[in-house]
């Protein structure tokens, strides 16, 4: 079990308090009639599934709740960082 | 290659079996193959394999940046079954099971094929109607599927507990009674030695580092921890690095990569007679024919290539298993592994070209692509050799992500493949 650092709790806490929500700073199309196939496919299914540097989406939901970003090492497991949600990509 | 028979077993007896020949070569990597195979798990050298007899390319060179079958080949928990719902599933699985009868006398390796019946428990009311409409639709595709009453599976097997008041009751159960397990060192094994005898090299630790295009695109050939290995078709069977493979092609895919883990037990007498599996608690279990119990337990939830996985998804897996099979409660478990599975948004398999001329691919299998192996294999080799699918894998294409055309086994399908 990995330990994960939540940025509004400023807590270290076991990864069953915390649900993975995928790939980070995925942004929905803000005009979404005017997407081609090709944006929707890239946007809906396409992931980067790094060997190494990942950015993905954590929630503390037996926590605070509250969605936030984190960097980790693939091959590791080891997290880099991480930062609240709306904060620049790190 | 030394043929395998009851004589040569007896004449071998009789010096002690210390003189057995090399199976297969080591070989090293020529400057130029006619096909070249990323990937040297089942899946890969079965397609290697398939070259060389059915379709006639022998000049076939399979690069393996470890060592054959210690991927996912060697890490899977052997089950094989065909039960999907929907129809271009079940006809692909069940191509390969089809394959699986007489792959022993076919690759004159024995592969401890054995159909002891995949059964699939229903804990509740949306368990039994799920199941039922599986068996009804399988039936359909003529596979073999069954209903089974609590008493039934009981018979079937006996260690399960359907006591009424158990804590994940049994509503009864489908029964496929041509699944089963394999020997899955055996498979690799088998084709490497039958696909090295047609002609084939298989090359061990020459890890692919680059794919080399030109001027139109098309592939030319690999760079390689061992050089640079030229060929105008190349085929990718490399399960959870699937996505860094294709990364070097410039191609983006739907995929994620996750650890799935698996486990045995300290070896005991046989007690367990067939392959049961409850998608609803997320467990199942087998006996191998060493005497180990072997559970299938579920992924991270989280991409990694670390090739292990957290314990709390084990305690989960055996905390159901000592529910349903309360007599295996003092058992210790002897090992736990894990292997890194790609997985596709619809959890359906991607086989077939891709946009890259002269590239084709073979992963996004998840947690189930052992039982496919023989007709994985088969269909990556009939992709490569005439340069369009057959149709059992035509809708398992890559542009279905973008017309919409999914094969959605993650909602309805059994999902602890």
């Amino acid at each position: 079990m990995i330990l994960i650092h939540c940025p509004y709790c400023d807590e270290k806490r076991p990864e069953i308090e915390f649900v993975n929500a995928g790939q980070a700073h995925i942004s929905r199309p803000l005009d979404p009639s005017s997407q081609t196939d090709e944006e929707w496919e890239a946007y809906l299914f396409i992931r980067a599934n790094p060997r190494g540097r990942h950015h993905e989406r954590w929630r503390h939901v037996y926590g605070c709740g509250r969605f936030f970003n984190a960097v980790r090492d693939t091959v590791t497991d080891k997290f880099e960082t991480t930062y609240k949600a709306g904060e620049p990509r790190r | 290659m030394t043929r395998f028979s009851a004589f040569s077993l007896f004449a071998k007896a009789l010096s002690g079996h210390q003189d057995w020949p090399e199976q297969w070569p080591d070989a090293a990597p020529k400057p130029a193959y006619d096909a070249i195979i990323v990937g040297g798990g089942g899946h890969g050298l079965g397609a290697a394999y398939y070259l060389a007899k059915k379709y006639g390319i022998t000049n076939v060179a399979v690069l393996e940046k470890g060592w054959i079958g210690g991927g996912n080949t060697g890490r899977n928990t052997t089950i094989i079954r065909s039960n999907y719902l929907y129809d271009e599933s079940a006809h692909l699985y069940d191509h390969a099971v089809k394959l699986w009868d007489g792959l022993s006398q076919e690759l004159n390796y024995n592969i401890m094929y054995s159909k002891r019946g995949v059964m699939m428990l229903a804990h509740n009311v949306h368990d039994v109607q799920s199941l039922q409409r599986h068996i009804n639709a399988n039936r359909l595709n003529g596979v073999d599927n069954e209903w089974l009453t609590p008493e039934q599976a009981k018979a079937y097997c006996p260690p399960l507990n359907i006591a009424p008041d158990a804590r994940h009751p049994v509503l009864g159960a489908a029964l496929q009674r041509r699944g089963g397990t394999a020997r899955h060192d055996s498979v690799a094994w088998g084709y490497a030695r039958a696909a090295a005898a047609l002609g084939v090299d298989i090359i061990q630790n020459c890890a692919v580092t680059g794919i080399r295009r030109g001027a139109d695109g098309a592939v030319e050939g690999v760079e390689t921890t061992r050089g640079y290995i030229a060929s105008k078709r190349v085929g990718v069977s490399a399960a959870g690095n699937s996505s860094v493979i294709m990364q070097m092609a410039d191609l983006d895919f739907p995929l994620e990569s996750y650890p799935l883990q698996a486990l045995v037990s300290e070896p005991i007498k046989p007690t367990f007679p067939c392959v049961v599996m409850s998608n609803t608690v997320h467990a199942y279990m087998s006996q191998s024919d060493k005497g180990e119990l072997v559970i299938g337990a579920g992924t991270d939830q989280y991409v990694s290539y670390s090739q292990r996985g957290a314990l709390h998804i084990v305690e989960h897996t055996l905390a159901a298993i000592c529910e349903i099979f309360p007599i295996y409660r003092r058992m210790r478990m002897l090992r736990t592994w894990g292997g890194i599975v790609d997985v596709t948004p619809d959890r359906s398999p991607i086989l077939g070209k891709t946009p890259v001329k002269g590239l084709y691919v073979n992963c996004g299998w998840g947690t189930g692509g052992f039982k496919a192996t023989p007709g994985a294999g088969d269909l990556l080799a009939y992709t490569m050799a005439k340069d369009e699918p057959h149709k059992i894998n035509a809708p398992f294409n890559l542009d279905r992500f973008r017309n919409g055309r999914l094969i959605d086994e993650a909602a309805a399908a059994a999902v602890a493949h």
